[in-house]
């Protein structure tokens, strides 16, 4: 065979091998992996929490039974153990920082909803040794329980209490488990995560949605024509400890 | 040999012995596991899945909660939801039947059912006293009390 023969047929064969689908090539074929179609996105997810409306029914547990539910959180009676996504606490515990004896006196048995408030320079994000809680594009402080070593932490750099540590199983305290979502078992921690299962499939989170009275207005803080930057730039507003410089999402609406 | 009587039968005992697993299943083979597939296709081909579903299960979780990534697109193009309890368990309904049979033959014990919740099961045990509070034949009511009290000297006054 001369040089250039051998050079041709050398060429066509690797053509051929490379070309013919199913040849050579049959690892080719890529395996791909896209964002789900009709989610909800967003620059900085936020929420608002409207104290007028909420305070007008003071006993409503709306949003924190439909949370708790949804993301099958037991229900421990022992303080000590206990689990929390969302809860209620009094002035003095929320704002610390604002003391202030007259507003004792006038919030008096007014209650506060309290949840993580997806900071934009989450502390508990840089502590985590395994980078099992991060912070998403979408400003979510997602917790990525399969990577938790329940080191904790996280719980002792969060400034607001958000975190829940598993001390006991808590499978024997949910009543009623929700089959979409996992549970958590010992030795992890847990928080809210802004329902990001549920603004996949295009859904406000579960507590905004359970709200009868409107008092949680969920969307994005980087978005003008939000319905929730429109609210927090016409009716006055304060955050937990912002002098902390952590920038919390989550902002309570007085005026 | 000095003890011969007594040597040789411990050698014998002792290679007996020793060699335990080998004559006990001899000639006895388990049967190989016969997990119930659901109709229909997987993700992707029966061979692929057997033998790499723990890579694939693997790189799910991350690029689901991690990246965001819920949908996967098969080597053959079609669309799948990324999730154990809303994907796989959506056609393979019962994990004891599908899952625990080439695990259980295998010996391996993957911990994902710590936190999914296999489609089969719809409720959890009741909370049972700890074992240090039957030991002493402590009433578990007694904590419920020390949770109240604990929560009126922080609540209200």
């Amino acid at each position: 065979m001369k040089r250039r023969d051998f050079l041709k047929f050398v060429g066509l064969s690797a053509a051929v091998a490379g070309a013919v689908p199913g040849f050579m090539n049959k690892e080719v074929k890529a395996r791909e992996y896209t964002p789900p179609p009709g989610a909800l996105t967003a620059r900085r997810w936020g929420l608002a929490i409207d104290l007028r409306k909420c305070w007008e029914h003071p006993d409503c547990r709306d949003c924190i039974e439909a949370c708790h539910h949804v993301h099958n959180v037991p229900q421990i009676p022992d303080k000590k153990k206990e689990i929390k996504w969302i809860w209620k606490d009094e002035f003095e515990h929320v704002f610390p920082d604002k003391p202030n004896e007259f507003n004792d006196i006038l919030l008096k048995g007014k209650s506060f909803l309290l949840l993580c408030n997806h900071c934009e320079h989450p502390p508990c994000v840089r502590l985590c040794p395994t980078q099992a809680t991060f912070k998403r594009e979408d400003g979510i402080v997602m917790m990525d329980y399969h990577r938790c070593i329940g080191c904790r932490f996280c719980m002792a750099a969060c400034p607001f209490g958000a975190r829940s540590f598993n001390w006991i199983d808590p499978r024997p305290y949910i009543e009623d488990p929700n089959p979409e979502f996992p549970t958590r078992m010992k030795g992890v921690v847990e928080k809210c995560l802004f329902c990001y299962e549920r603004l996949e499939k295009g859904q406000k989170p579960a507590c905004v949605e359970a709200c009868k009275c409107g008092a949680l207005i969920f969307g994005d803080l980087e978005d003008e024509n939000s319905e929730i930057s429109r609210v927090l730039r016409s009716r006055f507003s304060i955050r937990r400890k912002p002098e902390l410089g952590t920038g919390p999402s989550v902002f309570y609406l007085l005026g | 040999m000095y003890n011969r009587d007594k040597v040789i039968p411990g050698i014998i005992i002792f290679v007996l012995f020793v060699a335990f697993p080998i004559w006990w299943g001899h000639g006895k083979s388990v049967p190989p596991p016969n997990p119930e597939l659901p109709k229909g296709k997987c993700v992707e081909s029966k061979e692929y899945m057997r033998s790499q579903h723990m890579q694939l299960l693997n790189v799910w979780r991350n690029k689901a909660i991690r990246e965001g990534m819920r949908i996967y697109v098969s080597s053959d193009g079609s669309r799948h939801w990324i999730g154990l309890q809303n994907g796989c368990m959506k056609c393979h309904h019962d994990k004891s039947k599908f899952c625990d049979r080439c695990h259980t033959y295998a010996a391996v014990q993957p911990y994902c059912w710590n936190c999914h919740i296999p489609p089969e099961m719809k409720k959890f045990k009741t909370p049972q006293p700890s074992f240090l509070l039957r030991l002493f034949k402590i009433p578990p009511k007694l904590k419920a009390v020390q949770a109240s009290s604990e929560e009126a000297e922080h609540g209200e006054p």
